[in-house]
């Protein structure tokens, strides 16, 4: 089915599927309910898993196939933000123009970055991307204000040209990005007893985007071009002594990847239109290799679940404070409560990026896979159980 | 004329000859031995062929073209493929893909990116690479990770992938160190066949001389980095200067 197998075929409906109604599954919980804390289907957030699964699976490409480790991608999404609010400062604000040059000058910038970088392997290229990245990030910052906006960041104005569009609205505002007249920030509201259920326009663009991505990747992942990319990982020696150069495969390698970055950029400014060079900051290089590593490299559906994962714990950890704890400990004996408090006080609010932490390194020691190696084994533990049931209940049958 | 012509190479590294003036001819449809006791440069010199190392002087003609100065996918391209002393296979992917990639390597030359079609869709490279697989009775394990292969079965999926491409000239570098009797004496019978059936030029290095009598037509003797002398394997037997410097031990 569209090229793929059963499985893989498979694989991409069950994507389709968590992504068309994440507005209702991240909802579990009822508005009223203490626990709606834990809620994660508002737009915000949606758009940012989404985007972030783009940018890791674009990563995965590169890392989980050829083994070269970037730690410099963020650049990318960086100057794909910029390429994007500059279409809508000049041209229009129709976010189709804007993703496209995204993508496109992203492709550009990791050409170049990658032709260099790529002369060099393991902890070398690791260092040339993130050294790039820096320089990306600290031109941005200070150099090139007067196309980067700065410190402050890359803002839309009224009196930006804007050529096929509108510079002013009517109302005197600045146009808000829209598909065709689709505004991206409108939403659709739904109420469902104590439920409310939002459908936003941009999150089920970027959403669309992210299951195009991902199809692509499936496609990429299962071409003889994937094949020769995982050779270059397993044994470039012998790929040079089967005839093949591994330069031009890792340099497309790393090109498809900043354009999966460019693409999240450009989303990105479609969802919100500003860029700022923190995008470029090396945490975020970083971030996008803990997605990889804490979903499992080099498997299709490891970068989407640890951009899930990451993004989840950044939203929902870093808000509960210690007004929230209070609440919640509020039934336990004063002295309790507060010991409780002051235990658990560590590991959220600002200090989410610990219990982040420890979950990675039980990840990485546990489960090298990654998440995807943890369901793996679970559904090897109940297929077992399943089997050993069906064996130990075949000896009831009657025998006649 | 040989197809394969090397002429005057040296190669030093720091203050140690490896190679002094080597002259080597391999003809055409022949099985070349290059013998000789450790550290006699044997592997320097095959490492000269594929364009890992550069020799300081010299020259090394493959088919009338030079190979100096080309990259060892460019000097593949033309013809010549290695099998290492420790096989050197794409040990994270299956058996299958490892033969797939020399198929593609053979039809679309150094890069392609083909990055939307599947395997499925070039049944021919598919056929191409299970038939070799056939010939190297490795069919039944395609599927498997070659990292999982026995050593034994790693050297034969080594020389499958070599012998996929049909090179013109076939390097192989111990292929049988290491290994137990029965295998060395299959891995024998595996080369005389493929002689047979596909009539290739061979260029063998080897300590063990079971291996090569049974299977070489000329034989070259390296001591210290240079030829001391090439002859048929009856003469080398017979050849005092040859057991002086290195059958000597070994009872032939």
């Amino acid at each position: 089915m569209l090229g793929l197998t059963r499985k893989d075929f498979q694989l991409l409906l069950i994507v389709i599927g968590l992504t068309m109604f994440a507005p209702f599954l991240l909802n579990p919980f009822p508005e009223t309910s203490a626990l709606a804390q834990f809620n994660a289907g508002y737009p915000d957030l949606l758009q940012r898993f989404v985007i972030f699964s783009i940018f890791a699976i674009g990563f995965n490409i590169l890392f989980g196939l050829t083994g070269y480790l970037s730690f410099g991608h963020a650049a990318f999404i960086g100057i794909g933000s910029y390429a994007g609010v500059w279409m809508m400062k000049l041209l229009t604000m129709n976010i189709i123009p804007a993703i496209l040059v995204s993508i496109l000058v992203a492709a550009l910038v990791s050409l170049i970055i990658g032709y260099v970088s790529l002369r060099r392997s393991g902890i070398y290229f690791s260092i040339l991307t993130l050294a790039f990245a820096q320089m990306c990030y600290a031109l941005a910052y200070s150099v090139l204000t007067p196309i980067t906006g700065g410190e402050t960041g890359l803002q839309l104005r009224l009196n930006d040209p804007r050529i096929l569009g509108e510079s002013v609205t009517e109302a005197g505002n600045i146009p808000v990005p829209h598909l065709f007249g689709l505004e991206t920030r409108d939403s659709l509201e739904l109420a469902l007893g104590n439920w409310v259920f939002t459908f936003n326009a941009g999150y089920y663009i970027a959403a669309v985007a992210m299951i195009l991505a991902f199809y692509l990747a499936i496609r990429l992942f299962r071409s003889p071009f994937g094949i020769m990319l995982r050779a270059v990982k397993s044994n470039q020696q012998r790929m040079s002594y089967t005839g093949l150069n591994p330069k031009p495969y890792t340099l497309a390698a790393f090109v498809i990847s900043g354009m999966y970055a460019g693409l999240a950029g450009g989303l990105m400014v479609a969802m919100d239109p500003l860029a700022g060079a923190e995008r470029m900051l090396w945490t975020a290089s970083g971030e996008v290799v803990l997605m990889t590593i804490l979903g499992g490299a080099g498997t299709l559906i490891g970068p989407v679940l640890g951009a899930g994962v990451i993004k989840y714990f950044e939203s929902i950890f870093s808000t509960i404070n210690r007004t929230v704890l209070e609440g919640w400990f509020a039934f336990l004996p004063d002295g309790l409560e507060n010991v409780v408090i002051s235990m658990i006080y560590p590991f959220v609010g600002k200090g989410w990026h610990l219990t982040l932490g420890i979950m990675f390194m039980l990840v990485v020691i546990f489960l090298p896979g990654g998440l995807v190696e943890g369901g793996q084994r679970l559904g090897r533990l109940f297929r077992r159980r399943g089997k050993r049931d069906a064996a130990e209940g075949d000896p009831v049958k009657p025998a006649e | 004329m040989g197809i394969l012509e090397v002429k005057g190479v040296n190669k030093r590294f720091g203050g140690l000859q490896a190679l002094g003036d080597v002259n080597l001819s391999v003809a055409e449809q022949t099985c070349h031995a290059i013998i000789g006791p450790n550290g006699a440069g044997k592997s320097t010199l095959l490492n000269c062929l594929v364009g890992k190392l550069i020799p300081d002087s010299g020259s090394v003609m493959f088919d009338g073209q030079s190979v100096l100065g080309r990259k060892p996918h460019e000097i593949n391209q033309m013809g010549i493929s290695r099998v290492f002393q420790t096989p050197e296979i794409f040990a994270d992917l299956t058996v299958l893909e490892n033969v797939l990639i020399p198929c593609f390597a053979k039809r679309d030359g150094a890069f392609r990116m083909h990055a939307i079609e599947s395997v499925d869709q070039e049944p021919e490279i598919k056929a191409q690479a299970e038939h070799i697989l056939e010939d190297v009775r490795m069919l039944e394990k395609s599927a498997m990770l070659a990292s999982a292969l026995s050593r034994g079965d790693k050297r034969r999926l080594e020389m499958a992938m070599c012998l996929v491409q049909q090179p013109r000239l076939l390097l192989l570098d111990e292929p049988t160190a290491g290994m137990a009797r029965a295998d060395t004496n299959n891995t024998i019978d595996l080369l005389k066949e493929i002689r047979d059936k596909r009539g290739l030029t061979m260029c063998i290095i080897e300590h063990d001389m079971h291996v090569v009598f049974s299977l070489a037509e000329r034989i070259t003797v390296l001591a210290q980095g240079s030829p001391l002398v090439e002859d048929t394997p009856e003469n080398i037997r017979g050849n005092p200067k040859v057991r002086e410097a290195y059958l000597g031990e070994a009872q032939v």
